[in-house]
């Protein structure tokens, strides 16, 4: 029985999280789904993207052939500079993103509780070694942290829990999740669904999810531009 | 008159002991010197702790160093990237010591050291795996961990444009760990593009100050 609504692609979800960033945000993109959102920021709207390996001013991916060699981004992709971007050492990168001087962090997540903790940098496979790179400076510090993910994993098992099963990377730091079936804000009075897909039922939803969902009082169904909705 | 250009690369790593803990500065293929990580292949000290962000690539510079078995241990915060085989072998025959820090407690622990401080209290990695073992204190409401400094023997670094006195500028991502590597070892060894006179770089846009850097060497076309 296939289902009545319809999940987000990964651009939409980036799409989706992209709409709250506010004109003249500074914003650190994880690695993954958040860095798509950078091409969905509303035309007009100045958003400055931070990177760890010392930038300020992310651009966008280089036309082919136009790549730098000495200019990546934070996974170590070819990136460029906008106008006005400036280049910083790694100490100031992370005083910025520890400090409290980013507006918004957006990453990804393996698993995220009810109380906000993160769980996004091991999946405790032995025969690897860990790594933790920039994952937990970036779940402190920014003034709001939200995640990208998938709602469940993929047995249809979910991700949003009463306590992650994974290694943490930050305690109590998410504030809102957008997942390719709905947006959620995580507050002291529990988890509020604030947007859903075309289709989704809060009961449908629920049953996806570990705590206990309530509908927002600002609920609005999760609706796509023409030109995402493809 | 002061000049701290020395004539080749392997002057530049001249009198690295063994059991020397090495900074190598660098995030992915970015800003790494290369020529230096080669020199200090050559110069054959063994024992060495390496401090970087990440494990090496492919088989050239610390991977190489690593391959050789000059490697004790490696502290850095994510040994994943691009071809790490060469840190996965030696992971897992257990003959290499892994001591994984979040970046930017990385960077901070050398800037301390280069401040002169004893260490710091940081919220990053608070609560978790990474944690274990620290003091902790909580400092209005939230918790810290305490984060000793680091200090580097010897930094290898790799900047643009040098003077005579180490005066250096970057290009662009190719800064990343340079500046802050620069200041926090004992001896801090720069392969650079270009020699450029005294009073020629702007010293608005001087990055690193010539008290940070004892030698330089230059490498490629202008060497």
């Amino acid at each position: 029985m296939s289902p009545s609504y319809k999940p987000l692609t990964r651009e939409q979800m980036a799409w989706r999280a992209a709409q709250d960033l506010p004109e003249g945000a500074f914003v650190n993109l994880g690695i993954g789904i958040p860095t798509l959102a950078a091409s969905y920021v509303p035309a007009g709207r100045e958003v400055i993207f931070h990177s760890e390996n010392g930038i300020l001013g992310l651009g966008p991916k280089p036309e082919p052939g136009m790549e730098d060699e000495n200019l990546i981004d934070a996974g170590k992709n070819y990136t460029t500079l906008v106008t006005g971007g400036v280049f910083m050492h790694h100490a100031d990168a992370f005083l910025m993103i520890r400090g409290g001087h980013l507006d918004i962090s957006l990453l990804g997540a393996f698993e995220v509780s009810e109380a906000g903790d993160l769980a996004n940098w091991t999946t405790e496979d032995p025969s690897f070694p860990p790594g933790v790179g920039g994952a937990m400076d970036l779940a402190v510090g920014a003034k709001a942290i939200r995640v990208i993910m998938d709602h469940t994993d993929k047995k249809g098992n979910p991700r949003i829990l009463r306590h992650c099963t994974l290694p943490l990377t930050a305690a109590g730091c998410v504030k809102r999740i957008y997942t390719n079936l709905a947006v959620i804000d995580i507050t002291a009075q529990g988890l509020f669904v604030v947007e859903m897909v075309d289709g989704m039922t809060l009961e449908k939803l629920q049953s996806l999810t570990e705590p206990q969902l309530q509908l927002s009082e600002s609920y609005q169904p999760l609706a796509l531009p023409a030109a995402m909705a493809a | 008159m002061i000049d701290k250009q020395v004539k080749s690369r392997g002057e530049a790593v001249a009198g690295v002991a063994d059991g020397a803990t090495v900074l190598v500065a660098g995030f992915g293929a970015v800003g790494v010197a290369d020529d230096l990580l080669e020199a200090l292949h050559e110069q054959g000290a063994r024992d060495l702790t390496i401090v970087a962000n990440n494990a090496g690539n492919g088989d050239v510079g610390l991977a190489r160093l690593i391959n050789s078995g000059r490697v004790r241990k490696v502290i850095c915060s994510y040994p994943r990237s691009g071809d790490y085989s060469a840190f996965l072998n030696a992971y897992r025959d257990k003959t290499l010591e892994l001591e994984l820090v979040p970046q930017g407690t990385i960077s901070e622990r050398m800037r301390c050291h280069a401040a002169g401080l004893g260490g710091f209290f940081s919220p990053v990695s608070a609560g978790t795996k990474l944690a274990e073992g620290k003091e902790t204190r909580e400092i209005d409401g939230k918790l810290h961990v305490f984060e000793k400094p680091l200090k580097g023997d010897i930094a290898l670094l790799r900047a643009d444009k040098a003077d005579r006195w180490g005066n250096l500028t970057y290009i662009k991502s190719a800064r990343n760990f340079n500046p802050v590597m620069a200041m926090a070892a004992d001896v801090s060894v720069v392969q650079v593009n270009e020699m450029v006179e005294l009073g020629s770089l702007d010293p608005e846009a001087v990055v690193t100050p010539s008290i940070f850097i004892d030698r330089v060497v230059v490498v490629g076309d202008k060497a």
